[in-house]
């Protein structure tokens, strides 16, 4: 028998005004399993993660999370359920160490903030915290960066804090929306080979927006691609790359001759 | 139905000043980015001038009104533009606001200093050819006069000519570029920083136009009715979403006629007529908040090039060396004990008091640590809040025979649930949106509760009596006691605030600051760290208004006015406003500078002086948005160290990226 899906969208569709950036999209997410979304700019992809996340209400269709609707529920709830993101446009916390945006992020993983607690002083970093931290630092490789503020960090860095962040909150499934963005060569691998580890040693699920194909071949199981916020095809990477349409979305006339 | 239009005739010339000013505040919106609460005092400004002009100096009407009105007020725009918001173009919303509301604070507070105080009436018509006095016709009975006539033709007038202006030349759509980006349009080969200029010196001419044709209107010459007037007009301008000239002058109008016809039809003896129909536009505006959905996103910054710009600075104490800091914890100590110790043995009477409403104050100032330096919110109603306090407790001391200081808990309770209630209101607003809403608070408070003579003891006050506090030892500052209250209680907030800071809410509320997306992605509901952190500022702006209440010896409505809101933003922001020794040297600061105010002439301006120093000091947010002391303090930080320490003790900040560049 199939396992269950961790995620599940089905014909979610989104309109702005007459503009349908999403327009009935289906696809499961399974446990463990990363998934490409891969289209041209303005394909939807974005929209899409804002859907799951909360962050917009989706005008048609359902995703369900771990079998249950997500309807309703609001951002942070979704988070908590282990709905974990990286932004397309960066979001750091200004002013805040590297070491305080992963204990904001352990802290509530742990469900932890009540104000009688700080008043009492019973909320100082406990060892297990810290060594939690300290790992997910090691596993981005930027243990050498957790005391520098944010504000000193140049982008490729402060994609890493976020991937960081992210993954400090130990998510079922994480949503990476173009995490290469801004990279230099080296450090898009080492942002591929961190989500490989995160995948193979976590099991965390992983679903992948990606304008660099190259790392989405490297990094997913499966490919879902979308144009003008439709879904087009979804494979393995070499089928969707093979498939006519998908070149022509990419490529225009060009791809198909 | 000729009662219904005999009943909103005489709304539309109020209708007419307040579109003006509405209009006024859309252009500044439109083409700088700034919500300008300044407005209502460059009307003022220009109003107390041609005034002046008029009746001290015997100008005849026309060169007052050039003088006062279309060099003037323009000039005071462009100086505007020129000093501060040029240099802020890119700043968050808090600083662009912090400025405005300093000019809103200081301006007034400036013009008893250059002109000394003056009694002034209320001034004739600026233009000669409709005569204020003379009624030209009727319509439904009522008169039109000449103030009348004059009011309505001039709106009529400078609306078709902004909108033309906006909507049908070049240099209105390069004032609709500017507000995006400043600095991508210059890309485009577009002068910004004149289009911003001339946008400024426009709607300065309109503020200054509003004030010298409200003044006949009005009859009075307050400063205050001003504030009336910007309320009317943010409400209007608010409804057309600060974009919208057609909708926001509509709006106005229609607030002028509304007033006058519920004035007409309400009895004069009822509650609806004393408290209701003053609060109408503070009503009109807290709708537009609520059921707006555009005003949740005014203050979004789209400008592409954002991301060039310099990281805030850290503040002294993260920029300093360990062994520095330590020094410096020491010298703190050293200097706590020695003020204590004075305090209790040597210090005059007169200072003692100074200190302790300094402690007081300090206390009410925490309350904006937490709001605008921790949740990087502004609030506008914090003296409304230690009102609340202070009432409540010598309510119940007065009713019941409650100890005040007991009360004092209560009224930090019902605080609290007030600012709560706020919280729940203003959830889905930020930024401007959020200070709206907190300004219409504090403007419906003054206008209801404030106002009645049952809660606030009318003009005089409710006059504390010794046994409200158990003890007259609170009254006697040779005793001591009430320094030692205030300290105490005064340490106890500190501590609170010290607390959350460094705890999971502090970290939290730091994270919403830096980014609600991604905060509210990790799992950190906002809405509930919202609720606890207006929650606790309240009960703190409580307990600190009854602490100040206590130290004045009365209870009285004037204290809590809101423009005392602003005053504290104001004090606050001028020392720091995010660390605790930024409240506690602004609480004492202002009245230790009052106090030596006293002893200059008072043809220098008296109290208005300290305010207008203040106001000054928090202009330099444009510069030094950590605060001018906490600037002065990293300086000298910086220079002791290198005389004492070597260099790599030094704790460098690189702060030459900002987060989005590459590097």
């Amino acid at each position: 028998m199939a396992e269950p899906a961790l995620l599940s969208l089905r014909g979610v569709s989104k309109s702005f005004g007459g503009i349908h950036a999403v327009h009935d999209i289906s696809f499961e997410v399974r446990a463990g399993e990363s998934i490409g979304l891969v289209g041209p700019n303005g394909a939807g992809k974005t929209t899409l993660f804002n859907c799951v996340c909360g962050q917009l209400r989706n005008d048609e269709g359902e995703i369900l999370f771990d079998g249950a609707p997500l309807v309703g529920v609001p951002t942070f709830k979704r988070a908590r359920l282990g709905i974990g993101r990286t932004y397309q446009k960066v979001e750091v916390f200004t002013d805040m160490s590297v070491r305080d945006h992963l204990m904001v992020a352990e802290r509530s993983r742990r469900g932890e903030g009540r104000l009688w607690k700080d008043l009492l002083n019973m909320s100082t970093v406990t060892k297990e915290e810290s060594d939690n931290v300290d790992v997910t630092l090691e596993l981005v490789g930027i243990s050498r960066l957790a005391e520098t503020s944010v504000n000193a960090l140049g982008l490729g860095n402060c994609r890493l804090v976020e991937l960081a962040r992210a993954l400090a909150a130990e998510p079922k499934i994480l949503l990476a929306d173009e995490p290469s963005s801004g990279l230099d060569i080296h450090e898009t691998a080492e942002v591929a080979a961190v989500l490989r580890t995160v995948q193979r040693e976590r099991g965390t699920a992983i679903l992948l927006v990606e304008h660099d194909l190259s790392m989405v071949g490297e990094v997913v199981d499966r490919t879902v691609v979308m144009d003008l916020g439709s879904m087009l095809c979804e494979g393995t990477f070499d089928e969707v790359m093979a498939n006519p349409e998908v070149r022509h979305a990419y490529l225009g006339q060009m791809g198909v001759s | 139905m000729e009662h219904f239009f005999g009943f909103a005739m005489p709304g539309i010339p109020y209708g007419c000043a307040y579109a003006i000013v509405a209009v006024g505040l859309v252009l500044t919106f439109q083409a700088t980015g700034v919500f300008n609460f300044a407005f209502g005092a460059q009307a003022y400004a220009a109003a107390f001038v041609f005034t002046y002009l008029t009746q001290i100096r015997q100008w005849s009407g026309f060169p007052a009104f050039v003088v006062s009105v279309v060099v003037m007020s323009p000039l005071i725009g462009l100086v505007c533009d020129r000093v501060l918001f040029r240099r802020i173009g890119n700043s968050n919303t808090t600083a662009k606001l912090v400025i405005s509301l300093s000019l809103l604070v200081g301006i007034p507070s400036l013009l008893p200093v250059i002109f000394g105080a003056q009694n002034l009436d209320a001034t004739a018509t600026i233009f000669p050819f409709f005569n204020p006095n003379v009624v030209y016709f009727y319509v439904f009975q009522q008169p039109v006069s000449g103030s009348y006539l004059a009011t309505v033709t001039v709106t009529v007038v400078v609306l078709i000519a902004l909108t033309a202006l906006l909507r049908y030349t070049n240099l209105g759509l390069q004032m609709r570029g500017a507000v995006e980006s400043r600095r991508l349009v210059q890309l485009d080969g577009v002068n910004s920083g004149g289009v911003v200029a001339l946008a400024w010196a426009i709607s300065s001419f309109m503020a200054g136009l509003a004030g010298v044709l409200l003044a006949p209107i009005y009859g009075a010459f307050q400063s205050d009715t001003y504030a009336t007037l910007m309320v009317a007009a943010i409400a209007a301008a608010a409804w057309g979403l600060l974009r919208s000239i057609p909708i926001a002058t509509g709006v106005a109008v229609l607030i002028g006629v509304v007033s006058t016809i519920l004035q007409g039809y309400l009895p004069t003896d009822s509650i609806l007529y004393s408290a209701v129909l003053p609060s109408l536009p503070f009503f009109v505006l807290v709708a537009a908040l609520l059921f707006l959905p555009g005003m949740r996103s005014l203050d979004l910054n789209r400008d592409p090039l954002a991301t060039i710009d310099p990281p805030p600075p850290p503040t002294a104490a993260a920029s300093r060396a360990p062994s520095m800091d330590r020094i410096i914890r020491r010298a703190w100590w050293i200097f706590f004990a020695a003020f204590v110790v004075s305090m209790l043995t040597w210090m005059p009477k007169t200072w003692e008091g100074v200190f302790n409403s300094g402690l007081a104050l300090s206390t009410v100032l925490l309350s904006i640590t937490l709001i605008t330096g921790m949740a990087g919110q502004l609030s506008l109603c914090q003296a409304t809040l230690a009102g609340v306090g202070a009432f409540t407790s010598a309510q119940l001391a007065h009713h019941l025979g409650l100890n005040m200081l007991l009360g004092g808990l209560v009224g930090a309770v019902l605080a609290s649930a007030v600012a709560v209630v706020l919280a729940l209101l203003s959830l889905r607003l930020r930024g401007l949106g959020l200070a709206l809403m907190t300004l219409a608070a504090a403007l419906l408070f003054d206008n209801t509760f404030f106002n009645d003579a049952s809660i606030t003891g009318g003009a005089s006050g409710l006059s504390l009596q010794a046994k409200w506090l158990g003890t007259s030892a609170f009254f006697n500052f040779n005793g001591h006691a009430l320094f030692l209250l205030s300290l105490g209680v005064l340490a106890v907030c500190v501590v609170i605030v010290l607390q959350v800071r460094k705890g999971t809410v502090g970290r939290n509320l730091a994270a919403m600051r830096g980014s609600e997306t991604a905060a509210a992605g990790l799992g950190i509901n906002l809405t509930w760290q919202r609720i606890v952190v207006f929650a606790l500022a309240g009960a703190i702006a409580g307990i600190g208004g009854v602490l100040v209440t206590i130290g004045q010896q009365v209870a009285n409505s004037a204290q809590w006015n809101y423009s005392f809101s602003l005053i504290f933003i104001v004090l606050v922001v001028t020392t720091g406003v995010a660390t605790v020794e930024g409240a506690i040297q602004a609480g004492i600061g202002f009245f230790v500078t009052s106090q030596l105010l006293t002893y200059l002439p008072a043809r220098f301006g008296g109290s208005s002086l300290v305010i207008v120093l203040f106001a000054f000091g928090a202009v330099q947010y444009a510069k030094h948005p950590e605060g001018i002391l906490e600037f002065q303090k990293r300086q000298g930080n910086q220079r002791f160290e290198r005389l004492f320490f070597p260099k790599e003790y030094y704790t460098l900040h690189p702060t030459e990226l900002a987060p989005g560049t590459s590097g």
